[in-house]
């Protein structure tokens, strides 16, 4: 379930944590990043590979909302839906890609290539509405800036 | 006007690599606090110089690194914190001191570390920073290779690692003790407040917990002296202050302005006052979790004791500004539904309390409010408030509703006996 190279990954990323539980959301980051996102059967691996159980390793993964449970597409759209962002209009936003993909938060466009997710302030209040694609900041938004932007994403 | 913090770069431009930071006197108060001053030294410096955390709360941050046991007889590792994980809603000052100057940032950290006498550092970052991470992990190794982080620092037999710690998500992370937690791989609830955190933090062991922007301050207030840096203010906290503003304002950003700098001038003379045909009608000051201040706070000064004798707290000290054309309930509506969201759902009352209030205020603005509502909001109000859950999170949900209940209660009224949201 693991490949070689993750498992090499995560052993040089925990080699300075102090106790094995705290490897868990660093070995998860690494898995996801492979991955796109963590499966039941990956978790199970984890926890085996760090030598502890499926339900340490769970209770944790399913608090973290940027550890994926379920399978994502593959560009990640977050749209900030905080304060700032709405009083800017965030909404508008969230109805453009609706108009655009077909899907709002929580869903993945048929063919994978899209997922859209809510995501706490990020930190880009004077530039709202902001969304994130792919760990890439995208602020000042309108309809004409985000319809030319997801053409950058297959 | 003195600008410490910003004056080696433009938001939005490239920062200055190590090389380029030396050049401008970086790490010259490292080396001067490391080689010719002493511990209690720097203790003294920070004391006087009136320095107050710079992550919400506001304690001073002398007074929080004394409380660090003493190094005889300390159980070991001992452990810093920086916290970069911003997501208050509103902030985004931390994000553009990591990205503008992240040797500052490692500078202070390092100084602090020697005079808590820490030797393992993080810098626990949101995982949305991403740019900011790239650029604290390439200063970082500059750091390494010239010496300044690792074994026997500039040959003083000081040592400190440092790694960057980028987060999973959450909120919850801004409590210093569910950070705590996080770090160690659990799940991010907070902790009991006794022990503090500096006589029993990460794994057991004292731990200090600072904000970015405290420690961005420190290499400044070594090199410069306490009074240096108690002028810098306008008021008897000490220094300069990044303000951010957001909302329907000419020209949102941020600046970096003496403590003590008004509301008015921020959003009239920096901000630009607001967008043609729209009025101020109120502002978070700190951030989502602080209550509303309205017209007549317009001339509060902008420090911690001011803006709490006005009825809300600094906080972060980056304000979010209602305009007249924004409804003020779907406003509050948006608060609540994000701390409901973010409730770690520890404690019961916070946990049941918040989806209840964002389920009211959700009927209220979609016409469906009663009269009775408000009565509810003002019981949730007091049962969610200081010393009735487990940690602050709730509490510092009700500030804006508390505050909003107040000065727009006839917005609320409207929507109810309207049964619809006015704006809309």
């Amino acid at each position: 379930m693991l490949s070689d190279e993750i498992k090499s990954e995560i052993q040089c990323g925990v080699s300075v944590c102090p106790t094995r539980h705290c490897a868990i959301l660093e070995a998860l980051q690494i898995v996801q990043k492979h991955h796109g996102w963590i499966s039941d059967e990956r978790i199970e691996a984890v926890a085996k590979f760090l030598g502890l159980t499926v339900e340490e390793v769970d209770g944790v993964a399913t608090f973290y909302n940027r550890i994926y449970r379920k399978p994502v597409g593959r560009h990640v759209i977050l749209v900030c839906d905080s304060v700032s962002c709405w009083i800017m209009g965030f909404e508008n936003i969230l109805d453009e890609l609706r108009k655009l993909l077909g899907i709002g938060f929580g869903e993945t466009t048929p063919d994978g290539r899209f997922s859209v997710l809510p995501i706490q302030c990020l930190g880009a209040c004077e530039q709202a509405p902001a969304i994130m694609i792919d760990g890439t900041l995208y602020g000042y938004l309108d309809s004409d800036k985000l319809k030319k932007l997801l053409g950058n994403y297959e | 006007m003195e600008k410490p913090l910003t004056q080696h770069f433009v938001i939005g431009g490239e920062p200055l690599d190590l090389a380029g930071y030396e050049k401008v006197g970086g790490y010259e108060a490292c080396r001067k606090s490391l080689k010719s001053l002493t511990r209690d030294d720097i203790m003294k410096l920070v004391k006087d110089s009136n320095l107050r955390g710079r992550g919400g709360a506001g304690f001073p941050t002398g007074l929080k690194w004394s409380s660090m046991p003493s190094s005889q007889n300390s159980p070991r590792p001992r452990y810093l914190i920086a916290d970069a994980d911003e997501m208050e809603p509103g902030a985004f000052k931390d994000r553009i001191l990591m990205e503008g100057n992240p040797h500052q940032l490692i500078e202070g950290l390092i100084i602090c570390a020697y005079t808590v006498d820490a030797e393992i550092g993080f810098i626990f970052i949101r995982s949305e920073y991403t740019k900011a991470a790239a650029r604290i992990n390439k200063a970082i190794r500059e750091a390494y290779e010239k010496g300044y982080l690792g074994f026997n620092i500039l040959g003083t037999g000081f040592n400190l690692d440092l790694k960057l710690h980028i987060s999973s998500g959450r909120y919850i992370c801004g409590e210093g003790t569910a950070l705590t937690n996080s770090i160690e791989g659990h799940r991010a609830i907070p902790r009991h407040k006794a022990p503090r955190q500096t006589e029993s933090g990460l794994w057991g062991m004292p731990t200090l917990l600072n904000n970015v922007e405290t420690l961005c301050n420190i290499p400044h207030v070594v090199n410069n002296g306490a009074e240096w840096f108690r002028g810098l203010s306008k008021c008897k906290d000490g220094g300069t202050k990044i303000f951010g503003v957001s909302g329907k304002v000419r020209n949102p950003g941020c600046w970096e302005l003496p403590m003590g700098t008004t509301i008015r001038e921020i959003l009239e003379e920096h901000a630009g006052g607001m967008r043609d045909g729209l009025k101020f009608r109120g502002t978070l000051p700190g951030g989502a979790s602080t209550d509303f201040l309205v017209e007549q706070h317009l001339d509060t000064p902008m420090d911690y004791d001011s803006v709490q004798k006005a009825g809300s707290r600094f906080g972060t000290g980056t304000m979010i500004i209602l305009d007249n054309q924004t409804c003020p309930v779907g406003m509050v509506h948006n608060l609540e539904s994000f701390f409901s969201r973010e409730s770690c759902g520890w404690c019961t009352p916070c946990r049941e309390g918040l989806p209840w209030t964002a389920k009211i205020l959700a009927a209220i603005e979609d016409g469906k409010g009663e009269p009775r509502d408000i009565d509810t909001l003002d019981f949730l109000v007091r049962s969610l408030g200081p010393g009735r859950t487990f940690c602050a999170l709730a509490p510092g949900a009700m500030e804006p509703l508390r505050s909003a209940l107040k000065f727009f209660r006839e917005d609320f009224d409207a929507h109810i006996k309207e049964k619809r949201c006015p704006w809309r």
